[in-house]
């Protein structure tokens, strides 16, 4: 079922949450909504699903205007950060909640739980409360829970934000499987570049109530559409633009904006080349999967460059060598707004 | 959607071997006295002076008489009236204090307003306070000349020095169980499971009974039986707002003090004791609830 959002406007108090948020999310995709904390990607997942109320500005989920319509009647599957799990009732019940409300036939109820802690891998462990699980096993009960009711949409807020790192990777793998084989419209809430990246269809980027950019994870990292966004996700090196370092970038573009460039796109070279600058390694440090090297430009601005082992050990880099950089792929923006 | 689910073999191996022994984890270390180390001898000594030997005594002095004559004095009609005073009054404040205690510690709990914390200091007042100071307030405020007791007056009713005496005072004085063991409950009771509720389409009526309420029943309950047991045990209070008539307001406590007084030590023995036994009975319940209310917390 779709979603459509409308220039959404939300206030608390003096604080603008939303401003004129529009989004469109097609039916059957996963949506990441990725920003910063503050940039206002809760309160959209919140008001998508109706526990939060709007100023102004229309939802519609599958065509229909919810808007003004209570959390109960907009059928949605919401899941928390924290679970929210009914610590009294065991796991079987928990899931079981939003059908025992819906009056559903006992074997019918009974089926379906059945078959839910099946998907999420619980089967066995119905009779346990949630404070007999892990992290992990009581965010897929909260799973299952939501997706008994069969809602229109599953709505999620930053679900593996209270998740150890291991646990939490293996379970957004899982979600993007869940996912293929369920198919339910699905949002999403995190603040990981590298979540919303892997687990998501589309990426939608946030920040101060406003959606900085929405697109694929590809087209979100190949062609970033505000130095925010190229900010936000990942390390970057912002340079001022009037150096007029970067060939690749034509002069009237650079000229009074600031260019942006990822360290793993600049490439380190031992001998001069017509589109590559002077510069001096002024320390090294290890990543172990690759190398990080500051570099100084003659300017006294430094740079950020990450190159892989391979590369480090055929340079055979060293501090205070002088090298030549080049870079791959550098964007400028005329604003100054950058994630830090 | 979701008909035939086929997600077989997902690797959730680190998640799934993650549970084993966490909740023993930060448990205190059980020690086994194989050596009679001080703090057990002290602990044991210490339960014995102040507990073990004056229960054996009083149960002693009631066993000197005959069984016979135990029963006989034990359900004298004045005793039973006293024990009819005691145990349906404390039984009445408590159940107010449930309903009252639980009201109180949901607004200190989930309202903002000023003055919240010197509220919530208050209501320990009726720990604080001496007894017999409650009381004669107590007396005061209710007595048919009272700020409050004057209310009543012009219907008839009689306020102070009473049945309805005994019970304010037992309610004045088991006021604060409730709240005290709700309160910490109420705290952790995060309110997403109240959102969760909505989003699977419970009505707020639902919401509270089916997800609201029943981890608040077990401290509720704990904090009525607690309040019982204290009112069961008042003296102080009692003694200044009643007018501890016999087959009228006079509770059991008072009536063991009254047999004391007049030196019949047997007859005072005799109800002492069936004090006491209801009191284990009442602490074995308090246990057994409290048990049953951490049933699904590890």
């Amino acid at each position: 079922m779709s979603i459509i959002v409308e220039s959404v406007s939300k206030n608390f108090g003096e604080f603008q949450a939303l401003d004129r948020v529009s989004l469109k999310v097609k039916d059957g995709g996963l949506v990441a909504l990725l920003g910063p904390s503050g940039s206002g990607k809760s309160t959209l997942l919140r008001a998508i699903s109706g526990l939060e109320t709007v100023d102004s500005g229309k939802i519609l989920i599958n065509g229909q205007d919810t808007t003004n319509l209570d959390v109960r009647q907009r059928n949605i599957g919401f899941v928390f950060q924290h679970y929210a799990l009914f610590k009294h009732l065991t796991v079987r019940q928990n899931v079981a909640f939003g059908l025992d409300i819906r009056k559903r036939p006992r074997g019918e109820v009974q089926q379906r739980v059945g078959d839910l802690l099946e998907l999420v891998q619980l089967t066995g462990l119905g009779d346990r409360y949630p404070s007999q699980l892990s992290g992990g096993q009581r965010q897929r009960v909260a799973l299952a829970r939501a997706l008994a009711v069969q809602p229109q949409v599953l709505l999620l807020d930053e679900p593996f934000g209270a998740l150890d790192a291991k646990v939490r990777k293996e379970l957004r793998a899982w979600l993007r499987r869940l996912h293929d084989e369920v198919h339910v419209t699905s949002v999403f809430v995190t603040h990981d570049q590298e979540e919303a990246m892997e687990v998501a269809d589309e990426v939608v980027i946030m920040n101060h109530g406003r959606i900085e950019q929405v697109g694929t994870p590809e087209e979100i990292y190949d062609n970033p559409a505000t130095a925010f966004v190229m900010s936000f996700i990942g390390p970057v090196n912002v340079l001022p633009g009037h150096l007029g370092l970067f060939k690749t970038l034509t002069t009237q573009e650079t000229r009074n904006s600031n260019v942006f460039l990822r360290p793993q796109d600049i490439e380190i070279l031992e001998q001069p080349h017509p589109e590559a600058i002077p510069a001096v390694v002024a320390r090294i440090i290890h990543l172990g999967w690759e190398v990080q090297a500051e570099l100084a430009l003659p300017d006294e601005h430094n740079l950020t460059a990450h190159v892989s082992r391979e590369q480090f050990k055929s340079l055979d880099l060293r501090v205070n060598q002088n090298v030549f950089i080049k870079s791959k792929f550098a964007k400028a923006f005329p604003e100054v707004e950058v994630f830090r | 959607m979701l008909d035939k689910p086929q997600l077989e073999s997902l690797p959730l191996a680190a998640d799934s071997q993650a549970r084993v022994g966490v909740s023993d984890q930060y448990a205190p270390q059980i020690v086994r006295p194989s050596r009679l180390s001080w703090p057990w001898v002290v602990t044991i000594a210490y339960l014995s002076i102040m507990l073990l030997i004056p229960m054996a005594a009083m149960i002693t002095k009631s066993m000197t008489v005959e069984p016979a004559e135990f029963w006989r004095i034990a359900t004298e009609p004045v005793a039973l009236s006293a024990y009819d005073v005691t145990f349906v009054t404390s039984f009445l404040a408590a159940a107010v204090n449930g309903v009252m205690g639980t009201l109180v510690a949901w607004v200190l709990v989930r309202y903002e307003f000023p003055g919240r914390k010197i509220i919530d200091a208050v209501v320990d007042l009726p720990f604080a306070l001496p007894t017999a100071v409650a009381g004669l307030v107590l007396a005061t405020v209710y007595s048919q000349q009272g700020w409050i007791g004057q209310l009543f007056a012009p219907f008839g009713i009689q306020m102070a020095f009473s049945r309805m005496g005994v019970f304010i005072a037992m309610v004045f004085i088991s006021f604060p169980f409730v709240v005290r063991t709700l309160q910490p409950v109420l705290q952790e009771q995060e309110q997403e499971i109240e959102e969760a509720a909505w989003s699977l389409g419970a009505s707020p009526l639902q919401t509270f009974v089916r997800v609201i309420l029943p981890p608040l029943v077990p401290p509720i309950l704990t904090g009525v039986a607690l309040g019982f047991s204290r009112a069961v045990g008042e003296y102080g209070s009692v003694i200044l707002i009643a007018s501890n008539v016999p087959f009228n307001d006079l509770i059991a406590p008072v009536l063991v003090f009254q047999r004391l007084e007049q030196y019949n030590f047997e007859g005072a023995t005799v109800v002492g004791t069936v004090l006491l036994i209801a009191s284990l009975v009442l602490l074995l319940l308090i246990n057994a609830l409290q048990r049953w209310g951490r049933r699904y917390a590890n």
